[in-house]
């Protein structure tokens, strides 16, 4: 299951990464390295096994729905790199 | 006296400051001092607050003289730059968060707080914690106390390297493959990663939330115990922490541990140990039968495969919880000509390499049409592992095992190759994994002259009996009190 250079590409196009020409061949290479050792899961039979995706059984962990002083508006954006009228300011998207 | 007061650990410090013998204030300054002649040399810290630790310690001066001490009055610690402080800038070693001034405590600072501590300052890390030698720190890596020329561990190197070099009384640091236990056993300190949910995890910034968990780096095994009192218990703010009584930690210690059934893996002492560790921790065993354990031979029988389902849960994890640095709410921002240039922009300029890759590594991992064969799959996996240590402790109450094949290796000498780092993680990730808690302690030295670890595991919730062994282990021995010609 080896990754190509466009699989790379396309990849760090999903985790919004830009590569430059030289990173992709080293990451082609690293992560094809990484996805080899990992093949070494398939020697286990796991068709039975339930996934644990947690450590410890913990479900539904509630509390008292009550009202809280929430984070003041000013403080939410005292470390936005832009700021404007209370607002977090983006590059234009439309 | 005054000359060595930045050697002590918590449990000696304490009744000084209790009986007034000698002042916060005289003993912070004395640390802040030797951080600003020695920590050039170490990089251990990132940030130093000088004038908040000041603050605090005339402010614990003052609680002392109204005789309202409570459990670490005056003590100096140093925290990884993992964990958010309110007003005090946090890195999490990257440059992405170069500007971050967090708006709240984790719960782990305001519970020291509440108990009097003063804060030092923050301690350098692997960038996001995603590092066995603190090397991937964007502000340069940390040096180990006993040679300048090694690595000191990681993640948690910058905190292990503080508490060898006398640079703080104790810290807190974070692990999510063995970035406590790793880096507190090539710099000869104690470290203890506890039950995953043992410790609230709100404020400790993300990278793999079903494997990260905080824990002290000590002088001393006392120490280690003391800082868990304080620091373990539910938090509604952490909905992963469990809902379980606190032991008194300090409780079990001193109490022998003859009769303890402890279970010797053979899977960790195969062929890729090296013989000075094997040796160090084969006396260690031999040094707790000594004091009346009983060792037994167990099997854990999945523990090769337990690095290859780290390397896929642990960057799953992490490529979904670090999408949140994108330039707009915290952090740096590098402009782009339009929205998602921005993003990629801002991720690509101010994300490490290894952070890029294990990133990549994660979003591949769990892209359309690979998620069974790897996420599913590895998830299954963790299942056996977890399995491996539910069997083994039905047969004995701890196991005891090396902490790193190896000890510390060269600065740069894995940079290169990121498996054969990752491999250098084997002893400690399986822990992770099931959840359970773990403590390395010191066992021993290179003929070079670099410190070895010996790992307890114990079953979940089971960390009074571990710490209880621990400080047998270690009353038994001297190599704790051993330290660094700096």
């Amino acid at each position: 299951m080896a990754l190509t250079r466009e699989e790379v590409l396309h990849v760090a196009t999903l985790a919004r990464l830009s590569l430059e020409p030289d990173e992709v061949e080293l990451f082609t290479r690293q992560l094809n390295d990484i996805l080899a050792y990992v093949e070494k899961l398939q020697e286990l039979d796991t068709a039975d096994v339930t996934p644990m995706a947690h450590a410890v059984p913990v479900f539904n962990a509630f509390r008292e729905d009550k009202v809280k002083p929430g984070l003041p508006r000013e403080e939410a954006l005292d470390n936005a790199p832009a700021r404007e009228e209370g607002s977090f300011v983006v590059p234009r998207v439309i | 006296m005054t000359d060595a007061l930045y050697s002590l650990s918590i449990s000696e410090l304490a009744p000084l400051l209790a009986r007034r013998e000698v002042s916060p204030v005289e003993v912070t300054e004395r640390i802040l001092d030797r951080i600003q002649e020695m920590d050039g040399q170490l990089n251990s810290y990132l940030t130093v607050d000088v004038e908040g630790a000041k603050a605090q310690a005339k402010d614990a001066e003052a609680r002392l003289g109204r005789g309202e001490a409570t459990a670490l009055t005056g003590i100096p610690l140093a925290l990884k730059d993992v964990l958010t402080t309110k007003g005090l800038r946090t890195t999490c070693g990257s440059k992405i968060l170069d500007n971050f001034v967090p708006l709240f405590d984790a719960t782990v600072c305001a519970k020291l707080r509440e108990a009097g501590a003063v804060f030092l300052g923050k301690v350098n890390m692997d960038e996001f914690a995603m590092g066995s030698s603190t090397e991937n720190s964007a502000y340069g890596p940390t040096h180990n106390p006993w040679n300048r020329d090694y690595i000191p561990g990681g993640s948690s190197g910058g905190s292990a390297a503080a508490v060898a070099a006398d640079l703080c009384a104790a810290s807190l640091g974070s692990d999510t493959g063995g970035s406590i236990r790793q880096p507190a056993s090539h710099c000869g300190v104690v470290g203890l990663k506890p039950t995953y949910g043992r410790v609230s995890r709100y404020g400790l910034v993300a990278y793999a939330s079903s494997l990260d968990q905080i824990g002290p780096l000590t002088k001393e095994v006392r120490d280690a115990a003391l800082l868990l009192n304080c620091i373990a218990g539910h938090d509604p703010k952490d909905s992963t922490s469990v809902d379980a009584a606190v032991p008194d930690y300090l409780e079990g210690l001193g109490r022998e541990i003859k009769g303890l059934k402890i279970g010797v893996p053979r899977e960790y002492f195969g062929p890729g140990l090296d013989p000075e560790v094997a040796g160090a921790v084969q006396a260690a065993l031999k040094t707790l039968e000594g004091l009346g354990a009983e060792l037994l031979e167990v099997s854990l029988p999945n523990t090769e495969y337990g690095v290859a389902v780290y390397y896929v849960v642990a960057v799953a994890e992490a490529s979904s919880n670090l999408a949140r640095y994108d330039g707009v709410k915290y952090g740096v921002r590098q402009e782009g000509r339009n929205l998602l240039e921005m993003y990629a922009a801002t991720r690509t300029r101010w994300f490490g390499p290894e952070v890029r890759r294990r990133i990549m590594l994660g979003t591949y991992a769990l892209s359309a049409g690979y998620y069974d064969a790897y996420y599913r799959k590895a998830s299954q996996v963790r299942a056996l592992i977890r399995g491996d240590f539910d069997r083994a402790f039905t047969q004995c109450d701890l196991l005891a095992t090396p902490v790193s094949p190896t000890p510390a290796f060269r600065l740069g000498e894995k940079m290169a190759d990121p498996l054969t780092m990752y491999l250098s993680d084997i002893f400690t990730i399986s822990a992770n994994l099931a959840g359970i808690p773990g403590i390395s302690v010191p066992c021993g030295f290179s003929a070079g002259g670099l410190p070895i670890g010996l790992q307890l595991m114990g079953p979940p919730f089971g960390e009074a009996a571990l710490l209880q062994a621990a400080y047998a282990f270690e009353e038994a021995t001297e190599f704790h009190r051993r330290k660094p010609g700096l």
